[in-house]
């Protein structure tokens, strides 16, 4: 082995050059790879936070997954219930004190009731149809960063106002309306409520702030037509990545439809995975590309190292330990190579995170989230490496399976 | 009684091809372990043919060769690589040496490869073969710093690295000049005096007449074998 780094050794180093570009190649693949890892997971950290920071972990609603099946049902299969789903009244949550209490028992996180409903925004001739979740200000700060996303106003004038209401800046943009303003609120029944706007507040989440509207409980209750009921329980985990496993065994305890935030949140995740796996395969065609380099000094110095091969062959050297000769040079290179990948991808990141952009979510300008993870650097080096070995074998693989006497024939 | 080191037994190389050609036609040839062997004859004949075949660089298509009493016509590609590495050192006209090496690396290379001693020993061994041939003071000088004659020396020390039982060597001197041609045969002359197998091809009549036996070829087949050891020379006609 050492025999074989040695004449690997004398190769590349007889040909500065063209090992510094085949390290060149190398070192900006790794490198951009490590870059472009770093921010694409640092952005889809950061939006997933928010996501995180805005929505509750998990919904628990008063409806049930999917209708039971009936008694009757069972028994008589011509009998045939229809319709059993409310399309009227909700029935809401029974006893949402006890369930709330049990489930604070034992989940890692709180939980708060909730009224919600849809409604149709009106201000002057605008109508909207919007999300009306009826809130206690108090408890609210337990579930939700709903306080600190305040623009304008504060939880708390949800009390003050008559009917008050907290609306997404980005709905009352398009409404046209300003804190202080009253709008119409019409609800599924038909009711119609004069409330006035208490608050904006800003989630940085699209969906959410052209669509949801808070208000207290009651006010909810008010548009539903339905006093005292609790329809919704809002849920926040410590972690909230259990949200799945947690919003199962809710499920399973209260028997209500009980939804994580990844659940709500699945065709935007979906596009998380189409998004990685787009990232993955430019990361690996920049990783295969940058090998490329290499490729061509191993083709290289394998072409002029014809004779020496059939001189190494004819003493008595067997083909592959030949071939492990230019395996081994291009190693030499990508693994110079990957460490200055290593270092140019730090800097890169380093560079990106001192560049800062406009969030939405804050209205401040903020530097561009860089994840840092070493897993980049380890897979980037190794994809590399193997990329750099791949490159080596093929030109390697031919060189060697020459025949000595062709060559000495040939020469002499 | 002689031992034969190595034997050919009806060997034939054909070229398959648009054309086919015959390189080496049906050689039958036992040569003895200490024997200092000549191949002559025409350009063309199948000289070197015939010694990539008994130096197991090429298979036949057809006859054995037995290397100290081994069929080698069943062997892998690898395990003839290993009996080439062993077995039989090889030297060209042209000296073949790695050109980014020292004489010495360069004679330490199948030492190296063959992995049986330590790196004292292959050293000590590397040195001693370079300075009884009479390069003890170019072992650090690279192939393009040496002569021609030093550097076919040092091709002469590689081939005799890990001691083998047999050194095939296709016209060793035709490019050197006498004193030089001189020199070298006379190395290869101690080699098999000290109980080494040479065969050799050569051009030169006069080199030719100080081997044991001279073996001439025409056509890639045998006309003559001549003995020439202690001075009576037997002559033998063969087809
Ligand atoms: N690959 C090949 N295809 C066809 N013919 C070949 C091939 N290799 C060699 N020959 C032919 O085989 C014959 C024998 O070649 P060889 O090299 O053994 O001759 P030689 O006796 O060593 O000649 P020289 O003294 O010139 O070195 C020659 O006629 C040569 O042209
Ligand atoms: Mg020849």
């Amino acid at each position: 082995m050492k025999l074989l780094f040695n004449i690997a050794w004398t190769h590349v180093s007889a040909r500065v050059r063209q090992t510094l570009v085949g390290m060149a190649g190398v070192a900006m693949g790794v490198g951009f790879t490590i870059m472009m890892a770093g921010l694409m997971q640092g952005s889809q950290i950061d939006f997933l936070r928010q996501l995180v920071d805005t929505m509750p972990h998990i919904t628990v609603d008063d409806e049930r997954r999917s209708v039971p099946t009936q008694p009757a049902e069972q028994e008589y299969a011509a009998v045939q219930m229809a319709d059993i789903a409310n399309v009227g009244k909700r029935p809401g949550i029974k006893y949402p004190e006890s369930v709330m209490s049990s489930l604070r028992s034992w989940i890692p996180g709180d939980v708060t009731p909730s009224v919600a409903t849809s409604a149709i925004i009106d201000h002057g001739g605008a109508r909207i149809g919007i999300t009306l979740t009826g809130i206690d200000p108090r408890r609210e700060v337990q579930v939700s960063k709903l306080a600190s996303q305040m623009r304008e106003g504060k939880l708390d004038d949800l009390s003050r106002a008559p009917n008050g209401i907290i609306v997404g800046e980005a709905l009352a943009e398009k409404l046209g309306v300003k804190t202080g303003n009253t709008v119409l609120l019409v609800g599924g029944q038909g009711t119609r409520l004069n409330s006035t706007v208490a608050g904006l507040f800003r989630s940085g989440l699209k969906r959410v702030d052209e669509s949801q509207i808070y208000s207290l409980a009651g006010t909810a209750q008010l548009m539903m037509g339905q006093s005292g009921v609790v329809n919704q329980l809002r849920l926040r985990l410590n972690d909230p990545m259990s949200a799945q496993k947690v919003a199962a065994q809710v499920e399973a305890q209260t028997g209500y439809r009980s939804v994580s935030w990844q659940e709500a949140n699945a065709d935007l995740l979906s596009t998380f995975t189409v998004r990685d796996f787009i990232v993955l395969t430019v990361m690996g065609a920049m990783l295969l590309t940058s090998s490329f380099a290499t490729y061509n000094i191993i083709s290289t110095i394998t072409h002029e190292k014809r004779q020496d091969i059939a001189i190494m062959k004819s003493l008595g050297m067997r083909e592959y330990a030949v071939r492990r000769i230019f395996i081994i040079e291009s190693i030499i290179i990508g693994v110079v190579g990957i460490l200055f990948g290593w270092i140019l991808g730090y800097l890169l990141c380093y560079g990106w995170s001192k560049i800062t952009i406009f969030n939405p979510l804050t209205g401040t300008t903020v530097p561009l989230q860089i994840y840092y993870s070493a897993m980049h650097y380890v897979i980037a080096g190794g994809i590399s490496l193997l990329c750099c070995a791949g490159a080596a074998y093929f030109p390697a693989r031919k060189a060697t399976r020459v025949h000595p006497v062709d060559i000495i024939r040939g020469a002499s | 009684m002689t031992e034969v080191a190595l034997q050919a037994v009806e060997l034939v190389r054909r070229i398959e091809g648009v054309v086919s050609h015959t390189l080496v036609n049906g050689i039958d040839l036992a040569v003895n372990k200490g024997e200092f062997v000549a191949i002559t004859g025409p350009s063309g004949s199948g000289k070197s043919s015939l010694l990539y075949l008994l130096g197991l660089l090429d298979a036949p298509s057809e006859g054995e060769i037995m290397i100290c009493g081994q069929p080698t016509s069943k062997l892998s590609e690898t395990e003839r690589a290993d009996v080439r590495l062993t077995k039989c050192g090889f030297v060209f006209q042209f000296h073949f040496l790695l050109p980014e090496f020292t004489s010495l690396d360069n004679v330490l290379l199948p030492m190296r490869a063959a992995g049986r001693m330590t790196e004292g020993e292959m050293r000590e061994r590397g040195l001693t073969l370079l300075g009884s041939l009479g390069l003890g003071e170019h072992a650090n000088k690279r192939p393009n710093q040496l002569s021609g004659g030093q550097r076919q020396r040092v091709a002469i020390a590689r081939a005799l690295a890990n001691r083998p039982e047999i050194i095939v060597a296709d016209e060793p001197t035709g490019a050197l000049d006498t004193a030089s041609t001189e020199q070298v045969f006379s190395i290869l002359r101690d080699i098999a005096d000290q109980g080494q197998t040479v065969v050799v091809v050569t051009h030169d009549p006069a080199l030719a007449a100080r081997a044991d036996r001279r073996i001439h070829i025409v056509d890639g087949k045998i006309q003559e074998i001549t003995e020439q050891g202690s001075g009576e020379l037997v002559c033998e006609a063969v087809s």
